[in-house]
């Protein structure tokens, strides 16, 4: 009984973060420039693997499995975000620009290397 | 529906939107136009991996195959890494002009 339950759950995980990994990829092929499509990859694409891992621990019914799978997602939790700000920093510093309809930019001021 | 009926059809959804998405984010990696455009686009490649590998664990129920997904992690992170340290030290990628094949 509880069994049925997890892996409907699991089901609902797995086809929650396909669609989240899917408007990732769509955010990436469509935004304007390198830092929206970093927030679009980065923010949604960790969502879409953790869910998915999430689904895995819950529907394998086993306890090592199902921490390993945990200990994926904290571990793309934790560096998704490291590698992202490092792009959009070696981006804007190797002559990036925002797009047009950029509202603030911070580092305006600073001069490129 | 049955509870293993479920999991299967909503594996086979989840494999096929992965599968839409890995054909999307290749367009963006060969389309560019500057290296870190195409950084990024190796990097979602890696989470997509990830996802599908999660998937076919399930799938096929072999549990190794959840320790290359992990390691596809690490290595995926170690490779942004290395790929932006080396965005950083090439100046100006956008100077690199598109018929000349581009930033690579």
């Amino acid at each position: 009984m509880i069994s049925d339950i997890f892996q409907y759950v699991a089901g609902g995980f797995l086809v929650c973060g396909a669609c989240f990994s899917l408007l990732a990829a769509l955010g990436l092929l469509r935004f304007p420039d390198i830092f929206t499509r970093l927030h679009a990859a980065t923010k949604a694409g960790t969502v879409g693997a953790g869910f998915v891992l999430l689904a895995v621990a819950l529907a394998s019914f086993d306890v090592s499995v199902a921490l390993r799978a945990l200990g994926g997602i904290a571990f793309i939790v934790l560096t998704s975000p490291i590698a992202a700000h490092l792009l959009a920093r070696a981006a804007y510093l190797s002559g990036d620009r925002p797009s047009n309809i950029t509202v603030v930019n911070e580092l305006e001021n600073e001069k490129p290397e | 529906m049955s509870a293993d009926l479920f999991l299967l059809v909503s594996e086979n959804a989840a494999l096929g939107l992965l599968s839409i998405a890995v054909v999307i984010v290749l367009i963006r990696l060969f389309r560019g136009p500057t290296l870190p455009d195409r950084i990024l686009a190796l990097d979602m490649l890696t989470m997509l991996a990830i996802s599908l590998i999660g998937v076919l664990t399930l799938r096929t129920g072999v549990d190794l195959l959840l320790d290359i997904a992990l390691a596809l992690c690490l290595v995926g992170f170690v490779a942004t890494i290395a790929l932006a340290r080396y965005a950083l030290t090439r100046k100006s990628s956008r100077s690199v002009s598109p018929e000349s094949g581009g930033a690579g």
